[in-house]
């Protein structure tokens, strides 16, 4: 009778011992193949008397699974040894730095940015967006604006005009967005409510001067806005714009050709070191014209205005935009330095809106 | 428009402070643009003694002086030729802020010898531009005294700006009447009283004009004055002119000036002995030549309003005046003209000559055509209250024009517009206080507005004098009321298309810039443009002259600019406007961009992770297909042509096309001539994609089709070929796509080289097909079918061979 447990005892430590797939193969076959010891041994059950086979059976069949399980564990430690070695090989620096994504490196620039956001608040109050051509004609940038030739404000507007058409039609480039005022009046009826951002043209080159620069106009026109709806409508979108609770403003009496009363609105500020908080504060700065539209403007678009009244206001959309976001310098916005526009620009996805925060 | 406190209240019976003042101004449409108040300004100048003046030791021209300040005894050190002791004048301590050299004076140390203070001059003081010599007071003046005081500079200076409407505040009366209707206090209402003329003028005025012309020159009146003595005027006039910036000259002189700011009102003096013949008013005609007092000389045109005396034209009208005849200060016998010239014909002639003047200023806003026999007496009392002399009768030529205008007035006109609510009557003071007349006692009234008021034209313009001096802090902000139709388009297609284009290229790593919309003649040409209508008449700059064609010049230099600046590898782009003619419709939105050198979409310089890349013609095609596709664009469906436009190179360009005639974007490496010309170096490579050419999609609901995707697993097979060089990929991909419509879903070229075993002028395109079965598993067959159609339609469109 063979001694099992020293068998056993003497496999367990075979199994033990191989340090690599292959030896513990080797082992198995040794042990548990057609010839190994305990295949063996299993084979030498059938010529036993039944008593005998009845105590060896079960013995030999626990040998077996042991064995079996001894190696399937070993196995098991071998494979994670082997791949625990191939990972080591596999160490990279993962401090290396990365390139900036591209969604990263992008930039909108503060006018387009500044520009949706006006945009959003005013959808909000209902109004759309219309646009004009920049090459106008003297009808639409003057004559129907109430400033005929003789107008003096007409000479205030340093205005730069195109050479001689061949249609023998003046063209010059827009001085302001308020032609799309008139042209809006003239393809619509009232009620009417719009906001018109886009390029104007004067030629004053100097600090706070460039020839191109951007305005957004408002307009409403229909049976009953008055002075009243467009204070409130300058207040919501001023506070909506500078992100504030409340802010100051002052209405004073002027003059524009197409406005009639006429007004120029302060907004209360303070100097805090280099910032400007706008909002409140005992300085006043000037940041747009307004007033209600002037009867001569809606008899050029042949309203009635016994019946149609409305306001129009204009707005610097560089300006506001300094303001809010504190660039120093009006010129710096058309130099094309990427430096200036990875400073100040925005990135792709810091789309503005009213429920996430116009500017984060 | 300046004045000082003083003269506001020779006007103005007023206890209000300077404080109420400025802030009523601003706040009834006269904006305070600057406020000059000694008191503040000049406050810490003393009067002080030199007891002692010597000179420096090492300097010829300077003055080593004890100055006594009524307090200490202090070393100041003088460059002064008047200064010497005994003198009385005006110290400033180390500290003072010095208004005319804009500095605060430091403690100094000149040539070794220690000086604490400033003797000063009137300039310094900006009292006058008297520089020449440090003051000096009369030796009766007490030491230690408020520098100001003594000077009689206490009057404070207001600035105001005036809106071209308002002529009416072109002098310091009319400021006191707005004043005092918004409740600062009472007008001083005078009215000049007649002079009684002891003889006829020997000058008689005549009006030249025809029905045409007539508007011109209305009224025209004159008085002669002889026997005047002119001399210097006195010295609160003189405070006052110098005050509000001008230059005390002589009686005669300072007279004119002092009634222009004090009403508005402008006149001429001549020397009465000078003028030939008589004065006549008349449009300019040829040969007409004079030199003005600005002493320039001026030819009128035949539309320019002219005085002439019976030599020829001596002035323009309402503008100014002639040398010949002007008034000197040994002038004897004088003219005076008060006359009424149009406005619009001033502004036409002002701008002409090119001529600026206190009375072309006044004119061409409108002055009150009714105060100018009023204006004339004015003068004429001052000349003989000054300068003495005996007056002629008036010379009165015409009538002051008429403009009758009344106003049906609803009050409820005031509530419309302004929204105030506020009560007849008080309208009604507010009207009569501004000078309004106002008649009946209905819903609607009649007003007419007084001659001094040429802007009010209509309703509107009563509702402004309204709301203005009730004040628009009454008006409350009102809500506007929700808008019906809340579902109207906010933003056009090409709005929304300008704004997504915008952030697809900056998601793509392209940086916004805003460039002018003109450019430089030669860049113009160089991009398709440079025609002479989208020249501009008047351009700032040689580099600003012609409206852009094209977006590239502008980011080609604003590229060149970052690379001066050693920012190599940039990736800018531009979404804005073009103009291929003046017309209204010839304006265009592109979205273009540059990358330069390294600067592709996974980012430009070097890095540890790639060899640096440049870029090429497929970056710009890349980043205009994206946009297309973004903006709804089937880009499968789009077809590739090579003759870009003449700005990009030849070979490596394209043209983006959508159907034979919607040509939907240019893309390409840029010449390199173009970069020549504009003097822009590196390796760059563009875009342009036009906004508005892209055919507007028929979607009319957000919902889309069913998800189509089949349970069979998809077949790949590749394929090689090779064909002579110039055969196009395009003709590739549409042959193999073709080949079997609805079981190839997708062909994509993964290879393409020339060379090594390849015969010279072909190259090897290697193809993979991908079949999608949808009804069942494809048999070998099947797929051998559809790889033999693959095959026969290349080769018969490329006439290339399957490689073996």
């Amino acid at each position: 009778m063979t001694d099992l447990v020293g068998l056993e005892n003497q496999i367990i430590a075979q199994i033990d011992a191989a340090n690599d797939e292959q030896s513990l193969e080797e082992t198995r076959v040794s042990a548990l193949g057609k010839k190994g010891v305990v295949s063996e041994q299993m084979k030498s059950l059938g010529k036993m008397s039944p008593e005998e086979k009845k105590e060896m059976g079960p013995k030999l069949n626990g040998l077996k699974e042991r064995i079996n399980a001894a190696i399937v564990a070993k196995k098991d430690i071998l494979k994670r040894a082997a791949l625990e070695a191939k990972l080591a090989t596999e160490t990279v620096d993962v401090t290396l730095p990365l390139k900036t994504a591209a969604q990263d490196a992008g930039r909108i620039h503060p006018i387009s940015q500044v520009w949706e956001e006006v945009t959003t608040i005013f959808a909000q109050m209902g109004f759309a967006s219309k646009e004009g051509p920049d090459i106008e004609t003297e009808y639409y940038n003057f004559d129907a604006l109430n400033m005929p030739p003789s107008h003096p404000a007409r000479q205030m507007m340093d205005t730069f005009f195109l050479n001689d058409q061949e249609d023998g039609k003046k063209r010059l480039l827009r001085t302001h967005t308020s032609p799309v005022q008139i042209r809006t009046m003239i393809d619509q009826a009232p009620p009417i409510r719009i906001i018109a951002p886009g390029r104007v043209y004067r030629c004053d080159y100097d600090p706070t001067h460039t020839p191109m620069f951007h305005q957004v106009e408002g307009l409403v026109i229909d049976k009953g806005s008055h002075m009243g709806h467009l204070k409130w409508v300058l207040e919501t979108f001023l506070k909506s714009f500078f992100e504030v609770d409340s802010v100051k403003l002052r209405f004073r009496p002027s003059y524009f050709p197409f406005t009639e009363p006429s007004m120029e609105v302060d907004v209360g500020c303070q100097r805090v070191g280099n910032e400007l908080r706008i909002g409140e504060g005992d300085d006043w700065l000037e940041i747009l014209g307004c007033g209600m539209v002037n009867p001569n403007v809606l008899r050029s678009v042949d309203l009635d205005p016994d019946v149609y009244q409305g306001f129009a206001w204009g707005i610097g959309i560089d300006r506001i935009t300094m303001l809010k976001y504190g660039m120093p310098d009006l010129r710096a916005f058309f130099d094309g330095d990427t430096r200036w526009a990875k400073h100040y620009g925005f990135k792709a996805l810091d789309v503005p809106s009213l429920t996430g925060g116009l500017s984060r | 428009m300046k004045f000082t406190l003083s003269w506001l209240k020779d006007h103005l019976e007023t206890k209000a402070s300077l404080e109420q003042i400025v802030e009523t101004l601003t706040m009834i449409g006269l904006e305070v643009e600057e406020v000059v108040d000694p008191a503040k300004t000049l406050g810490g100048f003393v009067t002080a003694k030199i007891e002692a003046a010597e000179k420096h030791p090492d300097a010829d021209r300077l003055k080593v002086c004890k100055v006594n300040t009524g307090s200490e005894i202090v070393q100041v050190v003088c460059g002064a030729p008047n200064a010497k002791a005994g003198m009385i004048g005006v110290f400033a301590p180390v500290g003072t802020y010095i208004p005319g050299l804009d500095v605060e004076l430091k403690k100094g140390r000149i040539r070794g010898v220690d000086s604490l203070g400033m003797m000063c001059s009137e300039s310094e003081l900006e009292l006058s531009e008297d520089h020449d010599g440090i003051i000096e007071l009369s030796e009766d003046i007490a030491i230690g005294q408020k520098a100001f005081e003594v000077l009689g500079a206490n009057d404070p200076m207001i600035e105001i700006g005036i809106t071209p409407n308002r002529p009416d505040c072109l002098g310091v009366y009319g400021i006191a009447r707005d004043l005092a209707a918004a409740g600062l206090g009472e007008l001083k209402e005078t009215r000049p009283k007649a002079i009684a003329g002891q003889f006829d003028s020997p000058i008689k005025i005549d009006l030249q004009f025809d029905d045409e012309t007539n508007a011109a020159c209305p009224h025209f009146t004159g008085l002669y004055i002889k026997n005047v003595k002119n001399g210097p005027s006195p010295d609160w006039m003189q405070k006052r002119l110098k005050a509000i910036g001008l230059r005390p000259i002589n009686a005669l002189v300072d007279m004119t000036n002092y009634i222009s700011y004090d009403r508005g009102r402008p006149l001429h003096v001549y020397d009465a002995d000078k003028v030939q013949g008589n004065i006549h008013a008349r449009m300019g005609k040829a040969g007409d030549k004079f030199t003005a007092l600005d002493g320039k000389d001026y030819e009128p045109q035949e539309d320019m309003c002219v005085i002439a005396d019976d030599s020829g034209a001596i002035g323009f009208g309402g503008i100014m005046g002639g040398e010949s005849t002007g008034s000197q200060p040994e002038t004897v016998n004088v003219f005076i003209e008060s006359a009424y010239f149009d406005a619009v014909s001033t502004a036409m002639t002002g701008r002409a000559t090119g001529i600026l003047s206190d009375a072309r200023y006044r004119f061409e806003r409108g002055i009150d055509p009714n105060f100018t026999l009023s204006g004339l007496y004015l003068a004429a009392q001052m000349v003989m209250d000054l300068c003495g002399g005996e007056p002629s009768h008036a010379v009165i030529a015409g009538d002051p024009p008429e403009r009758n205008l009344v106003i049906e007035f609803p009050w409820s006109e005031v509530k419309r517009l302004t929204g105030l609510d506020i009560s007849n009557v008080e309208v009604k003071v507010i009207l009569h206080s501004l000078g309004f007349f106002v008649s009946g006692m209905d819903e609607i009234v009649h007003i007419s507005a007084p001659s001094w008021r040429p802007d009010i034209q209509g309703k509107a313009d009563l509702a402004e004098e309204i709301v203005r001096i009730v004040g628009l802090d009454k008006v409350a902000p009102t809500p506007l009321p929700a808008i019906e139709d809340s579902s109207r388009q906010i933003l056009s297609v090409t709005q929304k298309r300008v704004r997504q284009s915008k952030r697809m290229l900056a998601s793509r790593g392209m940086i916004e810039v805003i460039n002018w919309s003109f450019i430089p003649h030669n860049h113009a040409k160089l991009f398709g443009g440079g025609q002479n209508d989208l020249q501009l008449m008047n351009p700032l700059s040689q580099e600003m002259s012609d409206m852009r064609p094209s977006l590239i010049p502008g980011l080609l230099c604003a590229a060149q600019r970052n690379a001066d600046r050693s920012l190599a590898d940039i990736a800018i782009f531009e979404v804005g406007q073009a103009y291929k003619g003046s017309g209204e419709t010839e304006q265009q939105f592109i979205a273009a961009g540059v990358r330069r050198n390294t600067a592709t979409m996974t980012g430009g310089g070097r890095h540890w992770r790639d060899t640096p890349n440049q870029v090429d013609v497929f970056d710009a095609k890349a980043d205009a297909l994206a946009i297309l596709s973004d903006l709804g664009v089937n880009i499968d469906n789009v077809q590739i042509q090579t003759d870009a436009p003449e700005w990009y190179h030849p070979g490596q360009s394209g043209r983006i096309m959508q159907g034979p005639k919607i040509c939907l974007a240019h893309f390409g490496a840029l010449h390199p001539l173009s970069l020549e010309a504009l003097d822009v170096k590196g390796n760059i490579v563009g875009f342009e994609v036009f906004l508005e050419a892209i055919p507007q999609g028929r979607k009319k609901t957000a919902s889309k089709p069913a998800l189509s995707a089949s349970d069979y697993q998809p077949v790949k097979r590749d394929f090689a070929f090779v064909m002579a060089d110039d055969i196009s990929a395009s003709i590739i991909m549409r042959a193999a796509k073709g080949a079997d419509k609805s079981l190839i879903s997708d062909v994509q070229i993964f290879d393409v080289f020339a060379g090594g075993s390849l015969d010279a002028g072909t190259k090897s395109v290697a193809v993979e097909m991908t079949l999608q079965p949808k009804d069942a598993t494809l048999t070998d067959e099947e797929i051998n079918a559809i790889s033999a159609k693959l095959i026969a339609a290349v080769e018969k469109s490329t006439k290339g061979k399957l490689r073996s």
